[in-house]
């Protein structure tokens, strides 16, 4: 077995009694809340701080412009190009959800649609905002490229029952995306 | 007596407690700048509220109503009493840790006289002959506050934080009071208004520049510069070890004790705790500040020409200095806040050992140096080179046994 | 080879023991086992707890051997030459020569000496090989198809597939959403052609609609023209389809059969009793299917029966007791509703009060009834008959459910007799008070509006709203049979107990609690026993039948209680194909 036995450094006079450390670490303190103070602070810049810190002050300046691709804000339904509803309801976002936060009514396509040949669609498709914790396993689920978690964070409501999402405002969230496998168009 | 009452109302109410939320505030954005962060900077008098056009915010500086905001939050909170608490006790607690810290207040020196409608008032409340001891016996009753919050919370985190803030604060009376002697020595005064007219005069304990003569001079004051800079850190540390401040913050150090002794209490009750709490550092920085640092002293014999301000009919040199004293107070704040980031907390064992075995012997070493250098002039040179030889031998004597007195750390093989 | 039982053969070997019991030795992955001979060899390898994946194969219908799903590796001891002595190891049993190819599990029998294995890389890659072609032409449209989390193709995919697919043809297209009989959907493309619907109609329902047509990769399944597959046991053919080919329109989209929790009860639509489970999400019933039981239903049930569960979620259900106020009802609480009880009746003698009863009780709730009449004295306790025509499977003349249990409970020969006699004492007038449990008179018994108004106190017990309980003068909700537990005894003399899936809905109660607090009424005592075992376990003590019996021990598969000599026709007909050798099961 490799034991490494470590030595405590032996301390000198000045350094036992702690006076100069102290005297140190005031300087260290106090000169890094100068920086601060000045907006100097290691990354401001990268953060986009608004000149105290490396905080961003929220209401005037937002996010937006420096959220990364990989982002995951609220979860949402897409169309496709085709215009087509891209959800078939199959419930798997719904039983992965860790937090319970979706539910699924399914019905079935009326045989009048144009896209009856995909028989299945959601008839509701709630997700409960606040139960959602954004962790995307809706997205990684979906067999249908139908669920993807968008870039929008700010979810507010002044009750309960605006916090959940029915199935237009995700669509409206999620608006079109393109470039999506369009398995259902080879089905007879 | 109705001008005591009104000394009593402005003093504690308009000064010494107004500066407890400014002293929350200066900690929240001071911890804030030191972290890279912005800290509470948005509540303003909500104006727009009342049909204004825009929300007044003081100085232009955001956040300075934070106080007003976090108090009325208090307020409102529930005040949720447990089942399983002793009533009398729990209620009793807060109280006694919010009263002795100010009641302390009576005996600081805030300025010097205020002259209004030709009467001339001391901005001292009771201006006695015993401040520090007086201070020093309130202040210690702070402890039964906590040690009751502990007890009658009956609940077992309360309970340890309040055994440990009992013997942490007794343990640290000692040292404050042993190193406040030799300074009482050197002025041979215990009222605290003489104690800082003395050092407007003839110099700051710790700056002693200016106002030599020959009861004063130079050299005697230089030399015992030593030992007043030693009572001062030994003052200073045992004050941050009686406030129970960061890095001596047991009796409520969070990762250990959840809240310590006010874990059970919430809403008036919680935040007269924390009132009790920054009242004692206020408190504790003017102490420091009137014993050591000149008190309402602007220095280099300024303060005869501040005190004989008047404007028209009006002597408000006291009110100059009251605000020279409270800037020095503030400073003595951020310095707390300061050491709270950057020493970080010691070891229960550690603090112990700090009190007992360096400060004890350190403070009691320092009197006697200090009563040498008092002595000195009036006494022959063999007897100063006997007592300093005595005084090395005993210092050294401390020091060797506090040494062997240390327990070795036994080495564990695996 | 000895394959003749023979006590001459002294038993020295453990080989030898089989063979004693006119059994065949067999090896099944490595493991020696002995089974009756004609055992086939997937039954025989699930006897052990070895599994064979398979999707044509079914233990209540001959073999067809069409998926080839279940293939399997087999050996047999080498030929002697002749005079020559076969070798055996310490045991008794020959070495085993394995056969460079794989058969089917399902349609070969296993024979002495046999070797079968169900792991070699033979059979592995032959499993692979058969899965590939299966997924050749499947849509692969899991996520709308309802089979999704039950499909054997799913499994067996996962378990024995390749994972990706080589083919780069055009699948081959065939008919989808076809309507084929009033409760079932038909999607080709989905379909494997294991046969086991066709067979199920042919050999069980006894009505053959079902055919393929077309051959190679467009071999088709469909109906036959002209005819729809509207056979009263259609939906069996639901459950049996290993995939999603055969759809139920009543439980088509509803729910991910993921989401479901099963509850295993039984079935209150016929005396016969048929063995359920019923799968809830929620308090909500999505669909019930039948649960193997070979002593009642075999594997089946009758779509009228497995449709018939939504009148519990339907809006007709009483949530909240209901008093006569005037020309109609208002809410009541319990309490309020149990204090109008008492002094009505007491103001009415013993003999004018009658009580109308129902088959469709379990035995704890009849056994309460009688409580209750002996309490108020009174010797009118009648059921309700509820007869119809037999079918020559599973539906028993008998509608109600516990005909049998009502008989021993009440101890009466025939519990329905006194029915007619309080029918016309009521119109007599002789009979001011009516308590009716679970029962629709107006609709059900024979009675008219005009009877019932004659009534001084009607207190009726139901689920939905009903016409008898318009003239009610208290209406108390009770519960379905999905959220009840209890025992009943089908026609056969089995004892089966009933399981609760689903929670009452509002303030209705469980049956047997409103019958304990009815008995509790006039006496004001505590609300005792508290749970159903208890009146269970008083029932045990005082009916001779169910002495030394508890509700928690009626196991799964229900207990023979006593021979009414009833018979079911399709466990007959099962029986008959069993001893013919055609089916394994």
């Amino acid at each position: 077995m490799a034991v490494i036995k470590l030595q405590r450094p032996k301390l000198g006079p000045g350094e036992a009694i702690y006076l100069t450390a102290l005297a140190k670490g005031f300087f260290l303190t106090l000169s890094h809340a100068v920086k601060s103070l000045l907006g100097k602070s290691m990354g401001a810049k990268d953060l986009a701080s608004s000149g105290l810190g490396v905080t961003m002050q929220y209401p005037e300046q937002t996010w937006d412009d420096h959220l990364p691709e990989y982002y995951r804000g609220a979860p949402a339904l897409v169309t496709d190009e085709q215009g087509r509803e891209r959800c078939v309801s199959c419930q798997l976002c719904e039983f992965i959800c860790p937090p319970k936060a979706i539910r699924i009514i399914p019905a079935e396509i009326p045989s009048d649609d144009p896209w009856a040949k995909v028989e299945k669609r959601p008839a509701a498709f709630d997700i409960d905002m606040l139960r959602c914790i954004y962790c995307g396993m809706c997205e990684e689920v979906c067999p249908e490229q139908a669920i993807f978690l968008r870039k929008d964070y700010v979810i507010t409501g002044l009750n309960r029952k605006e916090m959940v999402h029915h199935k237009d405002k995700l669509y409206q969230i999620g608006g079109v995306r393109t470039g999506l496998v369009n398995k259902w168009n080879e089905l007879k | 007596m109705l001008i005591i009452i009104l000394k009593i109302v402005v003093l504690t109410f308009c000064v010494v407690l107004p500066l407890v939320p400014v002293a929350v505030f200066f900690e929240r954005r001071f911890c804030a700048v030191i972290q890279d962060r912005v800290g509470p900077n948005r509540v303003g008098i909500p104006l727009t509220l009342f049909g204004f056009k825009k929300d007044c915010s003081i100085f232009g500086i955001g956040g300075l109503i934070q106080p007003v905001a976090d108090g009325i939050k208090l307020f409102l909170k529930e005040d949720f009493t447990p089942q399983h608490v002793r009533k009398v006790f729990y209620w009793l607690a807060p109280a006694l840790t919010l009263a002795p810290a100010l009641i302390t207040a009576c005996v600081i020196p805030f300025g010097t006289d205020v002259t209004l409608f030709g009467h001339t008032e001391k901005l001292v409340i009771a201006d006695i002959d015993i401040g520090p001891l007086f201070i020093f016996s309130i202040a210690s009753l702070t402890v039964y506050g906590i040690a009751i919050a502990g007890w009658a919370s009956n609940s077992k985190f309360p309970f340890l934080g309040g055994v440990r803030s009992t013997a942490q604060m007794i343990s640290y009376e000692i040292a404050l009071g042993l190193s406040l002697i030799p300074v009482l020595l050197y002025f041979g005064e215990l009222n605290l208004s003489a104690i800082v007219q003395q050092q407007a005069d003839h110099g700051w304990l710790l700056l002693p520049l200016w106002g030599h003569d020959a009861a004063h001079p130079l050299t005697e004051k230089l030399l015992f510069w030593f030992p007043a800079a030693v009572s001062f850190l030994i003052f200073t540390v045992s004050i941050f070890a009686e406030t129970n401040r960061m890095p001596f913050d047991f009796p409520e150090c969070e990762t250990e004790l959840v809240g310590g002794y006010h874990t059970e209490y919430s809403s008036m009750k919680f935040a007269m705790f924390f009132m009790g709490e920054y009242a004692a550092m206020v408190i504790g920085s003017a102490l420091i500040v009137t014993v050591f640092l000149g008190g309402w002293s602007l220095g280099f014999g300024t303060d005869a020409w501040i005190a004989k301000l008047n404007i028209a009919g009006f002597g408000v040199g006291g009110l100059l200095h009251l605000g020279i004293f409270l800037a020095k107070v503030l400073a003595f704040i951020l310095f707390f806040i300061l050491v709270r980031w950057t020493i970080p907390r010691f070891r229960y064992d550690q603090l112990m050992k700090l009190g007992w075995v360096i400060f004890f012997e350190a403070a009691l070493v320092n009197v006697f140096l200090a009563a040498l250098i008092v002595a000195a002039p009036h006494l022959q040179g063999a007897i100063i080179a006997v007592g300093a030889l005595l005084l090395i031998a005993v210092t050294a004597a401390i020091i060797w046994v506090a040494r062997v007195s240390e327990i070795k750390p036994q080495i564990l093989r695996a | 080879m000895s394959d003749t039982p023979s006590a001459t053969i002294p038993i020295t070997l453990p080989k030898d023991l089989a063979a004693a019991m006119g059994r065949v030795n067999v090896q099944i992955n490595g493991q020696w086992h002995h089974f009756p001979k004609a055992t086939r060899m997937i039954e025989a390898c699930r006897q052990v707890q070895v599994a064979v994946p398979h999707y044509c194969y079914h233990p209540k219908l001959t073999p067809s051997g069409n998926c080839r799903m279940c293939l399997v590796q087999i050996g047999m001891p080498p030929r002697p030459a002749p005079g020559q002595q076969p070798q055996r190891d310490a045991l008794g049993y020959e070495p085993i020569t394995w056969s460079p190819r794989a058969v089917i599990a399902c349609a070969n029998t296993v024979s002495e000496n046999m070797g079968i294995c169900t792991t070699s890389e033979l059979v592995e890659s032959c499993q692979a090989g058969v899965m590939e072609f299966l997924l050749i032409n499947h849509p692969l449209d899991c996520p709308i198809c309802d089979q999704a989390g039950e499909c054997r193709l799913q499994e067996n995919a996962l378990g024995h597939g390749r994972g990706v697919s080589r083919f780069v043809d055009r699948k081959v297209k065939k008919p989808k959403n076809v309507t084929i009989g009033p409760r079932v959907r038909l999607d080709d493309e989905r379909c494997i052609l294991c046969s086991r619907c066709i067979r199920f109609m042919d050999e069980v329902a006894g009505e053959p609609v079902l055919g393929f047509t077309q051959r190679g990769t467009h071999t088709t399944l469909s109906v036959h023209p002209g005819r729809l597959l509207d056979s009263n046991y259609s939906l069996n053919t639901v459950d049996l389809c290993p995939v999603g080919a055969l759809t139920a329109s009543d439980f088509r989209f509803h729910m991910r059969v993921w989401f479901l929790k099963e509850t295993p009860t039984i079935d209150v639509n016929c005396g016969t009793g048929t063995n359920i489970t019923v799968w809830t999400r929620e308090n909500t019933i999505h669909r019930i299917t039948p649960r193997r039981n070979n002593d009642v239903n075999s594997d089946w049930m009758p779509d009228s029966h497995r449709l018939n569960f939504h009148y519990i979620d339907s809006s007709s259900r009483l949530t909240d007791p209901l008093a006569k106020a005037g020309n109609h009802h208002r809410q009541a609480t319990w309490a309020e509703a149990l204090q109008i009880i008492a002094p009505q009746l007491k103001a009415i003698a013993a003999p004018a009060i009658a009580i109308i009863a129902s088959g469709r009780m379990t035995n704890e709730e009849l056994f309460l009834t009688r409580l209750l009449a002996q309490q108020l004295g009174t010797p009118h306790l009648a059921l309700v008959p509820r007869f119809a025509a037999p079918d020559a499977l599973l539906i028993a003349a008998d509608r109600n459910p516990n005909t049998t249990g009502a008989k021993l409970v009440l101890q009466s020969a025939d519990p329905y007799a006194g029915l007619d006699a309080i029918r016309s004492a009521v119109r007599a007038g002789t009979i001011k008070a009516l308590l009716v449990f679970g029962e629709d008179l107006i609709s059900d018994a024979g009675f008219a509006t005009a009877d019932l108004t004659k009534l001084e106190f009607l207190l009726q017990t139901h689920l939905l709203a009903n016409p008898t309980a318009d003239a009610a003068h208290l209406v108390l909700p009770a519960a379905a049979f999905t959220e009840k537990r209890g025992s009943m005894v089908n026609l056969t003399g089995r004892l089966q107990r009933l399981n609760r899936a689903t929670a009452l809905p509002g303030q209705a109660r469980d049956d047997w609690e409103i019958l304990r607090d009815l008995t509790h009424v006039f006496t004001g005592a505590a609300a005792a026993p508290a749970q159903i075992d208890e009146v269970f376990a008083q029932l045990a003590a005082t009916i001779p039948a169910f002495a030394g019996l508890s509700l928690a021990t009626i196991s799964p598969a229900g207990i023979p209680l006593l021979d009414t000599g009833h018979s079911i026709p399709l466990l007959d007909t099962e029986r008959a194909r069993t001893a013919a050798g055609r089916i394994n099961g």
